[in-house]
């Protein structure tokens, strides 16, 4: 009001301010859509790269490309992901199983257990293993940890062997297996999950944790009330995370898992060994012929590509299904 | 603390310049100090390859590109190091990229020559498009020869000899244990246990297993009807990730069988089968493995060098599971100085000089037949 007749003199330096911020404004606003939109189309890329290498491929493909599994890549090509899918998917959910209790335990012991002096360090501990090379995981699984571990398979098989999972396979020796990849898998997927749980709890509103011990509960059930309902979306995407790695993980299985000969007889067991996706294709890498036999491998990366992308997907729904709990 | 549009894509700019660079100098650095590290654990070598052969190579200067087979990887290094400490003008360099990866990049024109497992092969194609590349015809030039042995583990027999169907009915899952009666005919004095036989394949693809299929396939093709190829086309076995993979399992678990290059059984100190193949057991060894290269026959026309190995060879001392690897090489190149290097290169790695240095690394050297029409078909390489 004052200043209405001063206006040209006053408002100068404002407007230019103010022209400005709109300039950062568009900056910033550029920037992440910039990088927004570069995710999204790299994503497209790569679909459209597998694709169209995939589909010569799977159009000279002999055998049914889901549920075959041989995998024969030379002309006349017939090939099929259906070892390599089970083994993949068991071999990533063994180690979800496995490790999703673990973090969890971990994550509640560092944020409500223990004593400050300890839960810090022993966090920086657990991060270190997510240092950890993949390749050394591998070496270690193969070299040292199953010529140890396949005496106490022999002893699961002779306990357990009747559920089809455990049952009995003589033809993989020296605690090569799919239950040893599992096992191996979930060490290394335990730290990215741990991480994310630990960040989820200790955000537990203190108030609600409060309130629960002032009527009574014990340090448990006030845990399962308060801290955990609050923590369970969190918990999720970061054991999909986990998921995602194991789905993917290469060198380590490749070193670690027997591969089996054609045309072995199918069993359920955990006890097999086998390939992943990614496992078979880093192993056949090297010698890869060009065109059709190259197509067949972008082929099964193709599916394991969307298996990634279904895990996601799932989680995001789990995710939204739940937020109403959290909050 | 405002950034302008101009500048931010001059900043963009300079990102790029400096990751394109980076990727320059990275592989630079790259083949420079991984060639260096190599003259450097060889150097007595080299110094001796020096002080002997002043006159069989003539250096050049430049540059040349090669890549392919693994299989060839460490004998070629070797030649390079030893090469490049007679004339340090020279800069080669091998990628072991694989034996199919090293002819598409050598068919397009990205590489002078390759190294391959194979002679190119006319059922793919392969020499018309070499030949559309060169704008002359290509040449397989047989090389290294990379023995396999096989492997074995059994406690208390230091000594085992196997007949060629042996070994296809024992890797075919026809023979289960060691104490079988046609095991034992075939060592007779042996105490075979009743240890159940586990047979170890790679599971990655390779030429050692294309090889080594191709073996059992062409001397018992009863046994044996699986066709050969780079992948395991056997029914029964466990498969272990690369050579170093077969070594560690068939070391560790008693009652082990598998195959194996020369160098890594060498290395691991496995215990390696004797092949007989009609005229008594032989033990694998440079000799050995030499005479079985003799007696393969050159099946190249005109001055193509193609072998074809005879697995079912009958000559005395010969051990006949060999891998041979080639260079495959313009026959006239497009630009004559590049013929030159190769063939300045090339001679210096089929000399005898050289080829004398292969054992030590696990491969054989070319008999001397071979190696003198290698040598003259190198020199016609323009």
């Amino acid at each position: 009001m004052v200043g209405r007749a001063g206006e040209p003199v006053g408002l100068g330096p404002d407007r230019r301010a103010a022209a400005r911020g709109r300039r950062g404004d568009r900056l910033f606003h550029g920037a992440a859509a910039t990088a927004g939109v570069l995710v999204v189309l790299i994503v497209v890329l790569i679909t459209v790269f597998l694709v169209v290498h995939a589909v010569p491929a799977l159009l000279h493909d002999q055998a049914n490309f889901l549920t075959s599994r041989s995998w024969d890549v030379s002309v006349p090509m017939s090939f099929g992901i259906l070892q390599l899918l089970w083994t993949t998917v068991a071999t990533s959910v063994l180690a979800l199983a496995i490790a999703l209790p673990f973090s969890v335990g971990i994550a509640l012991f560092l944020t409500h257990y223990a004593p400050p002096w300890l839960s810090r360090p022993a966090a920086v501990l657990i991060d270190l293993l997510a240092a950890v090379p993949s390749i050394v995981y591998g070496l270690w699984g193969a070299y040292i940890v199953a010529p140890k571990f396949a005496p106490i398979q022999d002893g699961i098989q002779h306990l357990l062997g009747w559920i089809p999972l455990f049952g009995g396979v003589s033809a993989i020796s020296g605690g090569t297996t799919m239950l040893l990849v599992g096992i191996v898998l979930a060490i290394m997927v335990l730290p990215i999950m741990t991480a994310i749980n630990r960040e989820v709890l200790a955000k537990a509103p203190a108030a609600q944790q409060e309130a629960a011990l002032a009527i009574g509960a014990t340090k448990w059930e006030m845990v399962r009330t308060a801290v955990l309902p609050y923590g369970r979306a969190g918990i999720i995407s970061g054991a999909m995370l986990g998921l995602g790695r194991a789905l993917g993980e290469t060198i380590a299985v490749m070193f670690i898992l027997s591969a089996l000969p054609q045309g072995s007889a199918w069993t359920w067991s955990l006890f097999n060994g086998g390939e992943t996706f990614a496992s078979k294709i880093a192993s056949d890498a090297a010698e890869l012929t060009p065109g059709l036999g190259t197509g067949a491998y972008i082929a099964a990366g193709l599916v394991l590509f969307l298996l990634t992308f279904v895990v996601n997907a799932v989680a995001r729904l789990i995710i939204d299904g739940k937020k109403d709990f959290s909050e | 603390m405002i950034i302008n549009k101009p500048a931010r894509i001059a900043g963009v700019a300079v990102i790029a310049a400096t990751a394109l660079a980076g990727c320059g100098s990275a592989s630079n650095t790259g083949s420079g100090s991984s060639s260096g590290a190599i003259a450097g654990s060889g150097s007595s070598q080299a110094s001796n390859a020096t002080a002997q052969a002043s006159g069989s190579a003539d250096c050049f200067t430049g540059s040349l590109r090669a890549a392919g087979s693994t299989a060839q990887q460490n004998a070629i290094t070797q030649a390079i190091s030893a090469y490049q400490a007679k004339c340090p003008g020279a800069k080669i360099s091998y990628n072991g990229t694989g034996s199919g990866a090293g002819i598409t990049s050598f068919t397009s024109k990205q590489i002078d020559f390759a190294g391959s497992d194979s002679a190119l092969s006319p059922d793919k194609g392969e020499p018309a498009k070499a030949k559309q590349a060169c704008t002359s015809d290509a040449w397989d030039l047989p090389m290294v020869t990379g023995p396999i042995a096989v492997v074995y583990n059994l406690k208390g027999v230091g000594k085992l000899t196997l007949t060629p169907k042996l070994i296809a009915k024992i890797f075919s899952g026809k023979i289960t244990a060691w104490n079988d009666p046609a095991i034992a005919a075939a060592n007779k004095g042996a105490k075979l246990p009743s240890t159940k036989i586990s047979v170890f394949f790679r599971s990655d693809s390779s030429g050692t297993t294309d090889n080594f299929t191709n073996y059992m396939h062409t001397t018992d093709g009863a046994d044996w009807p699986a066709a050969h190829g780079k992948s395991w086309t056997g029914k029964v076995g466990q498969g272990k990730a690369k050579s170093a993979g077969v070594s560690a399992a068939v070391k560790s678990t008693d009652g082990a069988i598998g195959y194996d290059e020369w160098s890594y059984a060498v290395q691991n100190t496995l215990q390696m089968a004797q092949i007989d193949s009609g005229s008594g057991p032989v033990a694998l060894s440079a000799e050995s493995a030499a005479e079985g290269v003799s007696s393969a026959k050159v099946v190249g026309t005109g001055k193509d060098l193609s072998l074809k190995i005879d697995y079912a060879t009958k000559s005395p001392g010969a051990y006949p599971l060999i891998l041979v690897t080639y260079e495959i090489v313009c026959s006239k190149y497009a630009q004559p100085k590049t013929g030159q290097d190769v063939r300045s290169f090339l001679s210096y790695m089929a000399s005898p000089e050289f080829q004398a240095t292969l054992p030590k690394i696990g491969s054989a050297p070319l008999p001397a037949g071979i190696q003198s029409k290698v040598a003259t078909t190198i020199k016609a390489v323009s």
